[in-house]
């Protein structure tokens, strides 16, 4: 089972490090791990997506709760959040196959970020379906480099 | 008990200090914090402190040969008082030596405030001399950590350190402060209290009286009810609240080897402590009982053997102060998330209201008392001394008044077998983590906080060598605390699972000449001479081999007034037994 975490916790040194090293530490594996300040710049928010039973899912969750920094944890349950992610995908393309491929790109309503002559960066916002719909289609043009944000979600 | 002279309620307002540089500013936190002594060797980067401590007369600083040996200390320190222990080194090596005693306040929850100096703050990460990322180092065995880069901070992360180390579930914190940091000169305001951003560390956890009817509703239900009781009873200062629970409730007691006096094991209910090498009463009545009450213990695998197996018929009752013990270890139908003593006040409480009156378990009661009757700890005479006797002796003749600190080890196990604890933090041992070395230094801890006690190290001639250099910290110190070495040449406990489970092959156990292994029948042998070893400490040593002689050596050692070192010359041959192998069941117990 995939689930997904939501920490709140301070902005302070070496959160992340206590973080993940209580999933390495104690065995949780994390298959995305996403980072970065909230409205309040004292606060990051982590969203990790992890892989495991419910009952590891639970004993993580209340190991975040004891680390003095982390001030919320929530579990997301199926439905009960927006989740996206964002990737950045570097696909070969030359002039026989870039309308092919910005005709894709266009049904997902992905943009184009960057165009060169053998190449163009294509920018996705979606759910992990999407995301991977898309990177199927764009497998036999010849992925070059991706980078992905791994899962963002907040309650609905 | 010393007079606690300097209470952290003496200073109720947040107060801004005179202009002082951060290393006093240290100092007086600590002052605060009610700390009457500190453990602490010092080097380059905390030669600060060092000068701001020698500048009070309110703390003691005692300065061990080893920093493990002052951690140790610290901890022995804590274990005896329930206070914060503090210990301090300095960057680098001195810093890295206190790890093994972090890990050990960490698996034991024992609370222990670790300072130790770091590198200037600009030389951080540069690979400086004595530099170590201890910050980043012991994130998996602290309950919190600072690294200090702004002054100005001192006081407060202080003042958070000593709360989070002694209250919920206590643990170590780290404080790792930069030299210019301890330089720089401030005026610092003192917080008078803390506030964290996490409810759950300004939380206190208390169970709701509706679960703790559950409890009782359990109780009353059940026909063969045990209760399981660990070092959290100890923690919570809850002792009293037990006892008087489990006469209510008329539930038979088994604690853990940390529970080991939470629970007086003279009392009718006890069946002292069990796992491993625990009771065999202890581990029939925890095996075969319909309820377990778990209060204040985390199910750890040398009280369980095979989890799958343990207690199988039971229902299973955990209280504990930390929600992720619960279900970690054991899947149970009741966790309940709370302070023990609160839980157990209050169940005390609605026992007399909701007029409790206990199951009908006489059946119980007797099967239960046949087995003590008929399988006791037990050991056979020997013309020679037995390590077991040593410790029976030593328990008459202190009439089990005494605080007795362990190595680890056969001895440790033989200690607790054979002395018999009727108070909670006289039984003082490096359990969860099984730090060998332990004993002495905390035995030094022990006898700082508790002069009117005896204090004795019982320890084994492997574990009693890790940390021999402390006979100096004793001896300079005017520190009066005992050591009694069951000196079997060999490290016993490997040596016996040698002699279980890898057909007696000796694969380095032996710590003498191989060739020449020295014992009650060979005292030429014997290696090395530890009263020799002590006379040049300037401590007083004895040796004894004779049966004959054990009583009145085990009383000298006791009358002297100063440290003192006596050496038991005992077979190697002997087991500790009754043993549950690790991961098996209560049906593999072996009994000789």
């Amino acid at each position: 089972m995939r689930h997904t975490i939501s920490v709140l916790v301070e902005n302070k040194f070496g959160v992340l490090a206590r973080v993940s090293g209580m999933f390495s530490g104690r065995g949780f594996n994390i298959d995305s791990l996403n980072v970065a300040p909230t409205h309040d710049a004292s606060l990051s928010r982590i969203t990790a997506v992890l892989k495991g039973d419910e009952a590891s899912l639970d004993l993580c969750v209340k190991q975040l709760r004891k680390l003095v920094n982390v001030v919320e944890v929530v579990d997301f349950k199926e439905g009960q959040a927006v989740a996206r992610e964002l990737v950045l995908v570097k696909v070969k393309a030359d002039t026989k196959t870039r309308s092919e491929i910005v005709q894709i790109a266009d049904i997902f309503r992905a943009k184009i970020v960057n165009l060169a002559a053998d190449n163009l960066i294509i920018e996705l916002t979606g759910t992990d379906d999407k995301i991977a719909a898309l990177l199927g289609l764009l497998e036999p043009f010849g992925i070059l480099e991706l980078a992905r944000t791994g899962r963002l979600a907040l309650k609905r | 008990m010393k007079k606690d002279t300097t209470s952290p309620a003496a200073f109720p307002q947040a107060e801004i200090g005179r202009e002082m540089k951060g290393a006093d500013a240290v100092v007086e936190c600590l002052i605060r914090e009610g700390v009457d002594v500190i453990f602490a060797y010092p080097g380059g980067a905390s030669q600060e402190l060092h000068q701001a401590l020698a500048r009070t007369d309110k703390i003691r600083t005692i300065l061990p040969r080893h920093e493990q040996g002052g951690s140790f200390a610290a901890e022995g320190y804590a274990r005896v008082t329930g206070k914060v222990g503090v210990c301090m080194a300095t960057s680098g090596p001195g810093a890295t030596n206190l790890v093994s005693a972090i890990a050990d306040a960490f698996m034991d929850s024992i609370p222990l405030v670790a300072i130790t100096g770091q590198v200037f703050s600009k030389y951080i990460g540069k690979m400086a001399f004595q530099e170590t990322d201890f910050y980043g180092m012991t994130l998996p065995i602290v309950k919190h950590s600072y690294l200090v880069m702004d002054v100005k901070e001192l006081p407060k992360i202080f003042k958070e350190a000593f709360h989070l180390a002694r209250s919920g579930r206590p643990g170590p914190v780290v404080i790792d402060i930069p030299k210019d940091v301890q330089q720089a000169k401030f005026q610092p305001v003192f917080p008078a209290t803390v506030e964290f951003r996490s409810s759950y560390a300004n939380a206190t956890q208390h169970a709701s009286d509706d679960q703790l009817k559950q409890v009782l509703a359990l109780i009353a239900e059940a026909k063969r009810p045990v209760l399981y009781a660990g070092g959290g009873i100890i923690s919570a200062e809850a002792h009293a609240e037990l006892k008087a629970f489990a006469e209510k409730a008329n539930v038979p007691v088994a604690t853990t080897l940390m529970g080991v006096g939470a629970f007086p094991e003279k009392h009718p209910l006890s069946m002292q402590w069990f796992g491993m090498h625990g009771s065999a009463y202890g581990n029939w009545a925890v095996d075969q009982c319909d309820l377990l009450l778990c209060f204040g213990a985390r199910f750890d695998d040398r009280i369980t053997g095979d989890t799958s197996k343990f207690a199988a018929t039971a229902k299973i009752v955990h209280i504990d102060i930390d929600a992720s013990e619960h279900n970690k270890n054991k899947r149970v139908q009741l966790a309940i998330v709370s302070d023990i003593k609160h839980a157990l006040v209050r169940l005390n409480a609605l026992a007399v209201a909701h007029k409790f009156t206990p199951p009908e378990t006489k059946e119980w009661h007797t099967q239960i008392a046949t087995w003590k009757k008929e399988t006791p700890f037990r050991y056979d005479e020997s013309k020679h001394i037995v390590p077991q006797e040593a410790v029976k002796v030593l328990y008459e003749l202190t009439k089990g008044d005494a605080i007795i600190c362990t190595g680890v080890g056969q001895h440790q196990m033989w200690a607790a077998q054979f002395y018999r604890f009727d108070e909670p933090r006289r039984y003082i041992s490096s359990l969860g983590l099984g730090a060998m070395g332990f004993g002495y230094p905390a035995a030094l801890g022990a006898k700082v906080a508790r002069p009117d006690k005896q204090v004795i190290d019982i320890d084994g001639d492997g574990s009693f060598v890790m940390n021999i250099q402390e006979l100096a910290t004793a001896h300079i110190e005017k520190i009066a605390a005992k050591a009694m070495i069951l000196n079997n040449q060999h490290l016993g406990m490997v040596v016996q699972w040698e002699d279980r489970f890898y057909g007696s092959v000796r694969g380095n156990t032996i710590l003498g000449d191989e060739n020449n292994v020295g014992g009650p029948e060979n005292l030429a042998g014997l290696y090395p001479d530890f009263v020799k070893i002590a006379d040049g400490f300037g401590v007083k040593g004895r040796r004894v081999h004779k049966k004959s002689e054990l009583r009145a050596a085990i009383q000298e050692m006791l009358d002297h007034d100063g440290p003192f070192v006596l050496d038991v010359i005992v077979p190697y041959t002997e087991h500790v037994l009754p043993m549950i192998p690790a991961g098996k069941t209560v049906k593999d117990m072996i009994l000789k």
